[in-house]
């Protein structure tokens, strides 16, 4: 049985960019406790691990055996219950869709002391991937993994202007790599980019340099710095050549080789802005004017069906800005871009978000009436407040 | 391991399962036995259980591990503060199971053991000197680290080494309820330490992270008049 005098939330490792994993004078349940794997059938791939478990720890233990996690975030800080509370996506959207599209089986933990097993077909299952934590505890579930013949990476990076060019290369590399995804230069006006590709290959390289870690914050981020961060990376994209052999740490997980790399953006920390649009026409729109953001991402989603009632990706381009918070002016940036992104018909990514309106929550996701019936009544985060007062 | 389940145990056997090692699992709650043993295989460790109070007759278990290449004793209450103070019973059960238990266990143990055999035993920093901030669980760990000192001189020429691993502020089920600060460790970090100090070949008394030794010493040396009017 839970404590329920205030509201619960399961809060893994804390690294949703918003208020999703936050819980205002309610009670926070810690599942970094819960860490324990629990089998791992070698011939199948099928790992049944407990909720708390980071996906860094899973692939230290599977890699040397030749299996992989199907999907993968920017990041494996990340819990295997915040991966299914989110219905996180990665680089491979476009081959094998949301991380909840390969889970079998998990445990919730209701409120009321009830433990079920449920698993893809039944509609608790379906309300609870991406269901933001608030259907119940996830204790433990059960994940087809990937086998991949080695973990190394085979990776190009190919500069591109214009959409036409990123369209263009999204339509071919889609079908030929499992990993696709590009980065814009929102200063050059040209809409210089990099184009990055990849799939799993022969070789070893070297594991990861040591990693760097930034000390203490330090506003770093501002549109002078971005604009020469952008420069210079561009430039070094092309330095390093065209297609390399990339060990899977770096290539999958950047910002993992900075620890605490949010500190550059100082004390009052950076907000992200990250939707979805079905159309390039939108994605156009979206770029008129873009916010000097040092990260600016782009992919195109595929067309495979998330499980999830919530789950964000859909078929179209997702776009992401980073941008340090300077408050109202960041605010008022954001609310430009969420306008745009819903009258086309997108959606914004609850995960990512800090300022979404009510009416923005309930266009991004029309199911939203369907997922409420399977609430927990003792759950609730800040997040789901904030989106349904 | 005895207390397999504790978290820094859990932490230190992990590290032991990655590598292939042989495991016996010993605590007193078969369900959580059961998940720590199946987490342990998973990474690759072959593990044993074996579901004991250690308070309660030891000879056969003792008689089960048989001559181990290392012995991590890791089992251990804190204890309620408040309970603790005022209830009599409540004081000796923690002084069972934090002193009296390992002391019957590494009597029966000793003889058994064979040339390169390791005692890992966990004890604390909160050992080193009495506050009122942990009470009786100081003394415990103050006795304990007594008897592994004189143990570890009775076996020196035995070759069998001990060890008095001394963690301080621990991120665990233990310490869930104290407010954390940044002398805090995790138990993963913990458990690493402990293997590198079994791994190392030495013996004597390890501090973990090491630099709890310096902080201890600074204690320590604290005149007992000024010691008294502290709170910490």
């Amino acid at each position: 049985m839970l404590p329920a005098t205030r509201p619960l939330l399961a809060y893994g490792q804390g690294r949703s960019y918003g208020d999703s994993c936050l819980n205002d004078g309610g009670t926070l349940l810690r599942t970094a406790g819960l860490d324990r794997f629990i089998s791992l059938d070698d011939a199948t791939g099928v790992l049944r691990c407990e909720a708390g478990i980071t996906l860094g720890e899973i692939l230290r233990l599977t890699v040397p055996r030749g299996l992989f996690l199907p999907v993968v975030p920017g990041t494996k800080y990340v819990s295997v219950g915040g991966a299914i509370a989110n219905d996180i996506h990665g680089k491979n959207h476009h081959r094998k869709g949301t991380f909840g599209a390969h889970v079998r089986r998990l445990e919730l933990l209701r409120s009321d002391g009830q433990r079920q097993q449920i698993g893809p077909g039944d509609p608790l299952f379906a309300a609870t991937i991406a269901g933001l934590g608030l259907t119940g505890l996830i204790t433990w579930a059960e994940i087809e993994l990937s086998r991949i013949s080695i973990a190394a990476i085979r990776a190009e990076a190919i500069p591109f202007a214009g959409l036409d060019e990123f369209l263009a290369l999204s339509d071919e590399s889609d079908a030929q790599f499992e990993y696709t995804v590009a980065w814009l230069d929102v200063f050059s006006r040209a809409q210089r980019g990099i184009f990055f590709r990849g799939d799993h290959a022969q070789g070893s390289p070297s594991a990861p340099r040591i990693r760097t870690s930034v000390p203490v914050d330090v506003p770093l981020v501002n549109g002078a710095t971005v604009r020469a961060f952008n420069a210079a990376y561009r430039a070094a994209q092309k330095v390093g050549g065209r297609s390399r052999l990339q060990h899977w740490d770096p290539f999958l997980f950047p910002l993992d080789g900075v620890g605490r790399w949010n500190r550059l953006y100082g004390r009052r920390g950076f907000l992200q802005f990250q939707c979805v649009v079905p159309t390039r026409e939108a994605l156009a729109e979206l770029l008129r004017d873009p916010p000097p953001s040092p990260l600016t991402v782009l992919k195109r989603f595929g067309g495979t069906k998330s499980p999830g009632l919530m789950s964000f990706p859909r078929p179209g381009f997702t776009l992401t800005f980073d941008l340090p918070n300077h408050g109202e002016e960041t605010f008022a940036r954001f609310a430009r871009l969420e306008k745009i992104a819903i009258e086309a018909g997108g959606a914004l990514y609850p995960a990512k978000d800090a300022c979404m309106s009510r009416e923005s929550f309930e266009r991004s996701f029309p199911l939203l009436p369907e997922f409420a019936r399977h609430l927990d009544p003792a759950f609730s985060s800040s997040f789901w407040r904030r989106v349904t007062r | 391991m005895l207390g397999a389940t504790s978290a820094i145990a859990q932490a230190a056997a992990r590290v032991w399962a990655e590598r292939g090692e042989e495991l016996v699992l010993v605590g007193r709650d078969p369900e959580k036995l059961a998940a720590v043993a199946d987490d342990l295989r998973t990474r690759g460790g072959q593990v044993e259980t074996v579901v004991q109070d250690l308070t309660e007759d030891q000879a056969p278990l003792v008689e089960r591990l048989g001559a181990a290449d290392v012995t991590l004793i890791a089992h251990g209450v804190f204890g309620d503060a408040q309970r603790r103070d005022v209830d009599p019973d409540y004081a000796e059960s923690v002084l069972r199971t934090n002193l009296i238990a390992p002391v019957r266990i590494l009597t029966l143990l000793a003889p058994r053991l064979q040339r390169g055999a390791c005692i890992a035993a966990l004890s604390s920093v909160a050992g080193d000197r009495g506050r009122a901030k942990v009470g009786v669980y100081g003394a415990s760990k103050a006795g304990l680290d007594s008897f592994l000192s004189g143990l570890r001189q009775r076996l020196q020429p035995a070759g069998v080494r001990v060890l008095t691993l001394k963690p301080g502020f621990v991120d665990t089920p233990l310490t869930a309820n104290l407010p954390k600060n940044p002398l805090f460790a995790s138990a993963a970090q913990i458990g690493s330490g402990i293997v590198q100090a079994v791994d190392s070949r030495r013996d004597g008394i390890v501090y973990l992270p090491w630099w709890w030794r310096l902080i201890m010493l600074v204690v320590k040396a604290l005149p007992e008049r000024i010691f008294k009017k502290l709170s910490f």
